[in-house]
Parts: C-alpha cells; structure tokens; sequence
C-alpha cells in the first residue's frame, strides 16, 4: 500500500509539471500585464519605468527561460516569484489566506457529504415516495442553480432578517469581525459564526450532485442478492442498512466526492467573493484583472496540488472501504 | 372407433440454392429503435414539461423578442419596478428590462450550444481513438485528460478569459477547450465495453482501419450516451458562464449575457431587487429544463430500472 | 519438436497432381500475457493458447477444425487472418507470410480471406441497416462504384445467400439467428474471397436452421469454389461438410485424417473419446456401442502438462500402459506423424479403432 502512495505521488508530479507549463503558456499569451498597468496612464509613464518593471518580472527573458526561471525558484525555493504589485508578496498572501479558504472547503464537503448520504439514503429506501420525488427535485433545483445564486439568496435573507430584528444574528460579511483582536473560544465563536452561511452555500450546491449519485448507488446495492438474503435471513432492516448496505453504497461516492474537488475550489472562489471574505477568492480575482502572472500560477499549482492530493485520499479510501481491491 | 386418416407431414420444402427466395424463416417487423425511444422519453412527464418550457424560452428569447420594446432604447428616466408595460420593470438607465433579460438569454443559450458543441465534438471522438486503440496511446491520451482535470475549470477558464475581450464566441472557445474532458472520459468507458464486440472484430476483418471503425461503428453505437452528455453540458455551461460573468470575468460590455446581467445587479439587490432576480431566474429555468429534458433521455435511451421490489 | 507438413490427400479424394495448398500454417505458436491485478500489472505468466500448429488447406477443400472449448481453435482461425498477432511461426499465403505484414500490407489480401463469426448476435452493428453492413466491405475496398451498380451488387450477394433482398433496409435484430448468419456469410463474401474461415457458424443456432445454412455454404463452395477452414465442437456436423479434419487439444493438433477415415479408424484416444460421445440415431448401436470416457480435469492453459498434454485425462495412460510408456508420454511430446495407421496421429501408442 505504502508503495502504492509513492508510485500515485510520484505520477502527479509530471502532471503537475505538464500543467503548469500549459497554465503558464496560456496565462502569458493572453495579457501583457505591465502594459495592463502603466499602458493607459494619463500623464503617459516614462519608458524607463517600463524597463525597469519588465526586468523586474523577467519578462523580457526567452519564453523557456522564464519558465525555468519560474519552475526552479518554485521547487528549489518554494518561491512563487514576484507579482505585478511591487508591494505584494505572492507567498505572504497565499499563506495568510491560504487557511480561511481551506476550512471553508473542507467544512462545506463535510455538510455537502452528510445531506448527500442522507437525502441519498432516504430516497432510496423509499423509492418513488412522495419524499423520494420531493427531493429529487429539491437536488434538481439546486443542481441547476449558480453557486453565487444560493449565496447571494441566503445573505439577502440574512440581511433581511438582521434588520427585521434590529439584530446581528447572521454575519454576512468578511471571515471574522474586523479591527477587534479575539483569542480562544471568543475567536472560534467569531469565525464559526462567520462561517455559517458560506459554509451553507457552498454545501448546497454540492450536495445535489452527490445525492443522485448516492441514491443510485444505494438503489443498485439494496436491490443486489446479497442484501435480499440478509434480510432473508431475518436481519433487522436497520441493521442491514447501516451495516451492510451502506458501507457497500458509500464507495462510488468517495470517487465522486474526489473528482469534484476542482469544482468545489471554483465554487469556494464565489462564494468568498459573494460574502467578501478577505480569502484565496479575493486573492485570484485580484491576479486575474491584474494580470499578475505569477499569482495566477501560483493559485492555480495549489488548487491543482490538493486536487491531486484529494484524488490520492480517494484513491486509498477505496482501498480500504473495497476488499476486492488490493493493490500490490 | 372412427377411422382417422392420419396427414402425412408435408416433406420439408427443398433447400434453398443460391438464388431462390428463403421465406421459411420468419422475420420480426419490429418498430424501429428511435421510435421505442421517444416512446419512453414521452412517459416522463417532467421532462416532456421540461421541453417544452425550453422550447418555449428559446421561441421567447430568438423570436418574441422582436416584439417586446427594444433592449436598447432608453424609455424612462431610471429603473422601475415591474408593471404592465414593462414586466420585468426597467434598468437603470431606463431600457425594458424584460427585453434585455431575453436578449442577455439569447447569448447565453448560444455560448451554451458553442460549448456543448465543442465539447462534445472533441471529446467524443477523442474518447473514442483512446479507448479503441488502448496500450500506450490511451495512457498517453488519458493523462492528457487528467492533466486538464487537475485544474479547475472555472479558475482556468476564468484566467485565460479574463484577459480577453470577453465576446460571447471567446467565452464560448475557452469554456468548450477546455471543458471536454468529461466527454471524453465517458465515451472512453463506452467504448471499452464496445471494441470487444465481435462486430468491431468483423469491421477489422473487412479491412476497416481506426477512423472508419471509430466513426461508423463505435461512436454510432456510442450515441446514447454522447446525447445525455451533451444535454448535460448545456447545463453545465449555461451555469459555467454565468458563473464566470458574475465575477467580471466572463462576457463583457457590449455583449451581454444573462451573468452579466446579475453581476451589474449585483450592488441593487437590496434597493432593487428585480434587476438580479428575473435572469437569475431565467438561468435558474433553463438550467432546470435541460437537466430534466437530459435526465429523461438517459432513461429513455437506456431503460435498465433499478425498481426495489417489495 | 518436430512437426512435419500435413501431406497431400491418400484417399479417394486426391487428384493425380500434387496440389498446392493455398493456405499454410507452419509452427504457428501465441501466447496470451497474463498480467498481475494492480497498478503496474506486470506479466505474471502466460495462456499457451496455440503451441506449433502446422496444417494446410487446399483450395475448394473443406478442412474441419474440432476440438472442445478453450482447446485454441478460434485462437487459430484469428491467427490465420492475422486478426491477432503471432508469437512465432508463419501462415504462407500467396508467397507472402501473413504474420509479418502490417495493417495496409493486410488490407489488399483481406479481400481474399474473410471470416464468418460465431454468434449471429454480435457480429452484425446493431445500428447499420443489412443494406450497409454487406456494402462495407465493397466500401472499404474501394468497389461499391456509383450508387445503382454497389445497390445491385448488394442486392445480388443477398440473394445468394437466400434473402429477399427487399428487406435489406431492416436492421440486423429485426432477422433470426438463421438470418442474420447468412447476412454474415453474405458480407464475408462480398470480396469474392478464396479462403473462408467459418468460426462455429452454426453453432449458435437452432439445430433445424443448422442444416440450412450448412447446405448453403456447401452450395456456395461449390459454386464459388471457396476453400473453407470450418471451426467447431460439434463433430455430426463436420462429418457432413468437412472434406478432411484435424482435431485440437490444447493448442496442439493431436489428429489429421481424411474426414470417414478419421470417424471409422480414429487412433488418438482423444479423438476416440469425442466420437464415442457422438449420439448415434439407432438406438440398439447408441446402447451397445463401446464408450472411451475421459478422466479428471482439463488442465489449465497456463500450466500444460509436459510431454503428451493430453496424458492427464487419457484412458490409455490411466488403465493400459506400462511405468515406462508413462514416462514416456511424460517426457517426450508426440508428433504428429503417420505411425503406421494411414494419417497422422500424435500419440506415442495409437491404435486404431472403430467406434460407430
């Protein structure tokens, strides 16, 4: 097994690279960013200043020379080179935010697994019930709304709500309360509370996908002999459910759940910006109207790397919840 | 006792040599499979309803359209809430609303039909050669594919057209580009059951080479599912691009679009709501419709019910 | 090992010239890779599926190929159309060796070797009209010509065959099984081919539709003069068609005989138990008749015993031989020559006998 997790890693990692190298080819064809940010400046900028910022980024370098350049500091370093903004520093801003973004993730697939089970689960076992069609459509629904409609609905409503009540029951705004310093179970509090309708938002989307497939994958496991006969037997249902059942349906959907990692990262990106928390969204929508080459590839190598790390999670987790499966 | 003649059985019809007609045999005048297909499809009724609502949004949005006030005209002084003569109320700088939520729909159906189009146009041939030609090839293509997985869409999609002009046909290109993958995955798997077929043998006996096989038998065959697929990236498209759009990286002014449309709404949510809820709702149906309309095809294309049995 | 060519015919049936096959075989060998389950799946082993198989077959000759399942048969019949690729050895075509030539190299010659499958099911594309899968092969050689002359030949080759050409616009799934086998043979011999090569063709039809279209391919070679490679388990059946049969025991040709001497004067043990098993019409025969039955497992392609492969299920090894005749079908494979009977026989202790 442990063999297994080098090999998987050690595969990634070209990808990775081959990724990079595309991101990169792309990213510097579409913009030339320092005349994105001097070009239409009214007095016009001196030339000297153009230089001096092309030199600055290695701009005026061969294409593979950057690229290199880009790649050795990256891994030597851990360096993600400079950014457009001679007062940004791409690693400080990624580290600072790095963590508010993640525990938004990472909560958000929590609650999103719990409701896809559940839903998926309970329709099954009541197929073609009253409830079952219910929350078919209720996944439909969401399934077929934007990730920023949910979040923009949930924080009108809470804004509505706040001033209905004269209270401040639900924070709409940013990750934490700004310009006040909290310790301890005070800044927990702040941040979950913080947290509460982003985290919502973001689960909702992502539940309706994952709850058809459970359903379907719990309609194909209740209907196979082997449960039959365990309830042939004279099993308790609910003992066959949990037991049996369950464990067999939950294994497509670590897959499922590991493949759409990336569309979580897309969708945390929305919602930050929708709640205006001061996170990796913010950070890359920045990068992206700045043309800030660097920041974009940087953001992009993360969200790659922790795809790649998800899938490889996933991939051990089936081997594990799977006995047929056994890798050498 | 009655006497019974007892009839001989009739010899058995001579054999049949080159030339003469075989009629011994019966042949089975079924209906054919499209038939059986739309059968099944029109039992679902949510997705006939689901149709029927696109086909009535898309007859709205192309052709009604020409009959509601102008989308450019300027008619008040300032946005207004929803009345009789302008239903959707207007913007802010007075155009019927109602108008610019169906041309912001025509553009997004089309940047949806480009993507769906490409998408599918690439991956399903691609999917296809790899799975048919396995070994070396299809590791080579597939992690191609996985390289392309790796990143996520909307960020990807978002940086490259962020830095474009942000046309409705730039949107289009870079979300299709780069959003086959999926296709190509699935008709990969359809496709690996498929070769083993022994009409795919029978095709190479004949002589048939890789092309001729790929498009005239695995991806006929393949049909089913590259429909469902394609109805599917409709959806995911129209979404994709709204997506883009309400973070100011999608289709930009002059175009329009219906994320665009929410994006500049975004600021009036509270003081006037009407600008961001009517084509978000507009999204929100069509998304819908076609999510239905793509789920009742695969049923009917693919009949297996998983039916627990009481 | 030695194998020595399949000679020219001894019966009735041999002309005065010594004729030239049109299909030769020599050596063949194909080994299947068996892989390990897991990420890297290396090659753990391998399914000696065909090991050194010589034959010939001459033109307008039948040659019947039985053996049971898994015995490498189809495997052959593949082989010989250089569907799947050898391991070793040559199949001589037309001076050419079929096993070194690549796809286009392939493709002329693919005119004049074709293949009728198994299953009447599969092998027809369920999404083309039986109009469009006889006109394939026109296509893909080029010869469909305008739109009237490739209809007609269309239609001429589905009258040959016994269909009404009318219903050449249905769909494969809307014929029988008979039918849709004679729409096989109609595509197989579309390019006018000389070798046929006829993969259990009946074998998956009713028994009263197996004599039809076995007297349509017996007219058919008459009148087209195809020399056929017919491939089957069934043994009543080859004795009809066949015009001589070798018989296969994994992946090795243990029997080659002229069809009536093989079913009266059958030496290998294992041919005689086959023909023991064939259900005789005459009830008082089927009762009385002497049975050869076979003892143990069929042993696994991957691991095939040494020596005679087939001295694990033989009576004659069981019941009548002597410690140093075992060990010599342990330790020296038998080959396939005349050992004194009047056809080939790779038993190291054959004798003749008749059973029906």
């Amino acid at each position: 097994m442990f063999a297994y997790t080098i090999r998987r890693l050690l595969t990634s990692i070209p990808i990775l690279a081959v990724a990079s190298f595309i991101v990169f080819w792309l990213v510097s064809i579409s913009a030339d960013p320092v005349q994105e940010k001097y070009g239409a400046r009214n007095p016009p900028v001196p030339k000297a200043v153009f230089d001096t910022e092309y030199r600055r980024l290695g701009l005026k370098d061969g294409f593979f020379e950057q690229y290199w350049n880009w790649l050795k500091g990256l891994v030597v370093h851990g360096d993600f080179g400079p950014s457009i903004n001679q007062t940004t520093h791409i690693n400080a801003e990624i580290s600072g935010r790095l963590g508010t973004t993640l525990r938004l993730i990472f909560i958000a697939m929590l609650v999103a697994l719990i409701l896809a089970v559940a839903t998926g689960v309970f329709s099954a076992i009541r197929q073609y019930s009253k409830m079952d069609y219910t929350l078919t459509f209720v996944g439909f629904l969401f399934l077929s709304m934007p990730t920023f409609w949910i979040a923009v609905l949930l924080k009108d409503a809470a804004v509505r709500y706040n001033e209905a009540t004269g209270t401040t029951t639900f924070f709409t705004l940013g990750e934490k309360t700004p310009g006040v310093e909290l310790h301890g179970w005070a800044l927990v509090t702040d941040i979950a509370g913080h947290m509460a309708l982003p985290t919502a938002s973001l689960a909702l989307i992502t539940y309706a996908a994952w709850s058809r497939f459970q359903r379907a994958s719990m309609l194909e496991v209740l209907n196979s002999d082997y449960i039959r006969l365990a309830r042939a037997k004279g099993l308790p249902w609910r003992k066959v459910l949990v037991k049996h059942a369950l464990r067999t349906a939950l294994i497509p959907m670590v897959t499922v759940s590991a493949l759409t990692i990336a569309a979580l990262i897309g969708g945390a990106v929305i919602t930050e910006t929708v709640y205006q928390w001061n996170g990796m969204g913010k950070f890359l929508i920045n990068s992206i109207v700045i043309r800030d080459r660097n920041a974009i590839l940087a953001w992009l190598m993360l969200a790659g790397f922790f795809v790649v790390v998800g899938n490889l999670v996933a991939d051990l987790l089936y081997a594990v919840l799977d006995p047929r499966i056994r890798y050498e | 006792m009655s006497e019974r003649t007892v009839t001989p059985p009739a010899p058995p019809p001579r054999p049949p040599g080159p030339g003469q007609r075989v009629e011994r045999e019966f042949t089975i005048k079924e209906r054919s499979q499209a038939r059986l297909v739309v059968t099944r499809f029109l039992r679902h009724r949510l997705a006939v309803a689901s149709l029927l609502g696109l086909i009535l949004i898309a007859l709205t949005s192309f052709v009604g359209i020409r009959f509601a006030h102008s989308y450019l005209l300027t008619d008040q002084p300032g946005s207004i809430k929803p009345r009789l003569s302008n239903p959707f109320g207007t913007d802010d700088i007075g155009r019927d609303y109602f108008a610019r939520v169906l041309r912001g729909a025509q553009q997004s159906i089309k940047v949806a039909l480009i993507v769906a189009l490409l998408a599918t146009g690439i991956g399903a041939p691609y999917g296809a050669i790899s799975g048919f030609l396995g070994g070396r090839v299809d590791a080579i293509m597939m992690r191609i594919c996985d390289v392309l997985l790796t990143l996520p869409l909307l960020v990807v999609a978002g940086a490259l057209a962020g830095g474009s002009r942000g046309t409705i046909l730039t949107v289009a290109l870079i979300l299709g580009l780069l959003g086959w993958v999926v296709n190509a995955r699935l008709v990969r798997g359809v496709v690996l059951s498929l070769r083993e077929q022994e009409f795919i043998e029978a095709a190479r006996a004949l002589g048939g080479g890789t092309l001729r096989i790929v498009f005239r038998h695995l991806l006929p065959n393949a049909a089913g599912a590259i429909i469902v697929q394609a109805t599917l990236d409709i959806a995911t498209a129209i979404l994709a691009e709204a997506a883009l759009s309400f973070l100011g990286l999608g289709v930009q002014s002059p175009d329009t679009s219906l994320g665009l449309l929410v994006n500049e709404a975004r600021p009036a949510v509270e003081t006037r709501p009407w600008l961001f809820y009517f084509p978000g709702l507009m999204i929100i149906a069509i998304a819908l419709c076609v999510n239905f309309v793509g789920d009742g095809l695969r049923d009917a294309l693919d009949p297996r019910q998983t039916r627990q049995r009481q | 090992m030695t194998t020595m060519d399949v000679p020219a015919q001894t019966t009735s049936q041999a002309t005065d010239t010594q004729r030239m096959p049109v299909i030769s075989v020599r050596n063949l060998v194909k080994h299947f890779p068996v892989r390990s389950r897991g990420v890297l799946r290396r090659q753990v082993g391998v399914v000696h599926a065909v090991c050194d198989i010589s034959l010939d077959l001459f033109p307008n000759e039948t040659l019947g190929l039985v053996g049971e399942s898994g015995c490498g048969k189809t495997t052959t019949g593949r082989l010989m159309l250089n569907l799947v690729s050898a391991t070793a050895g040559e199949v001589r075509y037309s001076g050419k060796d079929l096993t070194k030539l690549g796809h286009s190299q392939m493709r002329p010659l693919r005119r004049q070797l074709q293949i009728v499958f198994q299953d009447p099911f599969a092998s027809l594309d369920p999404r083309m009209t039986v109009n469009e899968i006889v006109a394939e092969p026109l296509r893909i050689h080029g010869l469909y010509g305008q739109a009237r002359e490739g209809r007609n030949k269309v239609r001429e080759l589905l009258r040959t065959v016994g269909l009404n050409p009318e219903h050449g616009n249905r769909y494969a799934h809307e014929f029988s099984g008979g039918q849709r086998q004679r729409i096989g043979v109609a595509r197989a011999l579309a390019l006018r081919p000389k070798v046929l090569i006829l993969d259990e063709p009946v074998s998956a039809l009713d028994v009263s539709i197996q004599a039809g279209v076995i007297n349509l391919l017996e007219e058919l070679q008459e009148e087209l003069g195809l020399s056929y490679l017919f491939i089957s388990h069934d043994l009543s059946v080859v004795r009809h068609i066949a015009d001589r049969v070798a018989v296969m025991y994994l992946g090795r040709i243990v029997e080659t005989a002229p069809v009536e001497e093989l079913f009266l004067k059958a030496a290998h043990p294992y041919t005689q138990a086959l023909i023991s098993a064939i259900p005789l019409p005459d009830p008082r025969k089927e009762r009385t008749r002497k049975r050869v039955l076979l003892v143990g497992d069929v042993p696994s392609p991957v691991n095939p015993p040494s020596g005679c492969r087939f001295r694990t299920r033989c009576p004659k090894f069981a019941n009548e031989l002597t410690e140093g005749e075992r060990r010599t079908c342990v330790e020296q494979i038998p080959a396939l020559i005349d050992r004194g009977v009047g056809h080939q026989t790779a038993c190291h202790y054959a004798e003749a006998v008749k059973l029906i």
